[in-house]
């Protein structure tokens, strides 16, 4: 009952903001979840290039990255959206962590500085989204605080959202664990690196937005 | 070395104002305690505590680790959440517990649906 009266408060809200000319699509998650492997994809799927650059070490992404006017089409229908890639959320940034990636120390300092202003530009950009894609990790544990709270803070800002299990390819991915971490939510499985399942996603983000 | 934990009781925070809650909370666990507070934050306050960390980070303080757990109401009746509901409307999230500690000390909080494991760093590389 809970849930019915859920998606049709969300739908409403939806339905509102899709009259809007344009509307933002944010990618939030944790770092190193594939929020730019993903924006990648969906430039290049539907603008032919790439928008953020990435990296196996943490924090890649330390400012907000804009595209403008990404046109998706899928099954006769058009959607238009500023895609906004987001630095990973954390609670905690160490400088010593980069150094493990065989960073020198002055860079890894400065890399966690920018990181953490990251961070902070990313929650301040919270209230600017319409829609956003929550993008996990799936051989990670989806039971993380920062997970849950990304997720309370769009359900308190009653920003629509999309829960994106990433890195489906990988073996140890674990979708159902995160299926089950949040029932109340739709939950789409992708290789966002490989190109996997984007239909799905597609189509996801037409149901939501309509 | 010993490991200090300092509860918050809900009565302790209930008259703060988010900025005041925050605060308190940086200021234990800067002093290197584990906080076990009564309750859980607001969300918004739980991004806000996010801020506030980030731009406190520095030599010394390297971030917080944070987990928050409250009962499961998903297989509450209607009328038994509506309570509950109800009675955080007019008393407040006392429901709950939150605990929040140091990075330097507390290097991860591992939560699964029934038990929490907390992680300590390894004294050697403190």
């Amino acid at each position: 009952m809970i849930k019915i009266i859920r998606d049709f408060i969300q739908r409403m809200l939806s339905q509102i903001f899709s009259r809007k000319k344009e509307f933002k699509l944010g990618l939030y998650g944790p770092p190193n979840s594939g929020k730019s492997t993903l924006a990648n994809r969906i430039a290049k799927d539907w603008l032919g290039e790439k928008m953020s650059a990435v990296s196996t070490i943490p924090h890649e992404t330390r400012e907000v990255i804009l595209k403008e006017q990404v046109v998706i089409k899928h099954k006769g229908r058009e959607l238009t959206f500023n895609l906004v890639d987001t630095p990973g959320i954390a609670t905690k940034i160490d400088y010593e962590d980069f150094m493990k990636f065989k960073m020198r120390k002055d860079k890894a300092k400065r890399r966690a500085k920018e990181a953490t202003r990251g961070v902070v530009e990313a929650i301040k950009w919270l209230d600017d989204m319409d829609v956003v894609m929550v993008v996990l990790d799936a051989t990670q544990n989806p039971y993380s605080q920062v997970n849950i709270t990304i997720i309370g803070n769009l359900v308190a800002r009653k920003i629509p959202l999309l829960i994106v299990g990433n890195k489906t390819d990988l073996r140890k991915a674990n979708l159902k664990k995160i299926e089950s971490a949040f029932p109340q939510y739709d939950v789409v499985g992708i290789s966002a690196l490989k190109g996997k399942n984007m239909e799905e996603l597609y189509e996801s983000l037409f149901r939501l937005v309509r | 070395m010993a490991l200090t934990l300092q509860f918050v009781p809900y009565a302790d925070m209930e008259g703060m104002n988010s900025d005041d809650r925050i605060d308190k909370l940086l200021g234990i666990v800067k002093s290197k305690s584990i906080v076990l507070m009564e309750g859980r934050l607001k969300p918004e306050e739980e991004t806000m505590l996010i801020q506030r960390t980030m731009e406190a980070i520095d030599k010394e303080f390297k971030g917080v680790e944070l987990c928050t757990i409250f009962p499961e109401d998903k297989n509450l009746a209607i009328f038994r959440k509506l309570r509950k509901n109800f009675t955080s409307f007019l008393l407040g999230d006392r429901e709950g517990l939150t605990i929040i500690g140091p990075a330097t000390v507390v290097k991860e909080i591992r939560r699964d649906p029934n038990k929490i494991q907390l992680f300590t760093v390894d004294i050697k590389r403190r």
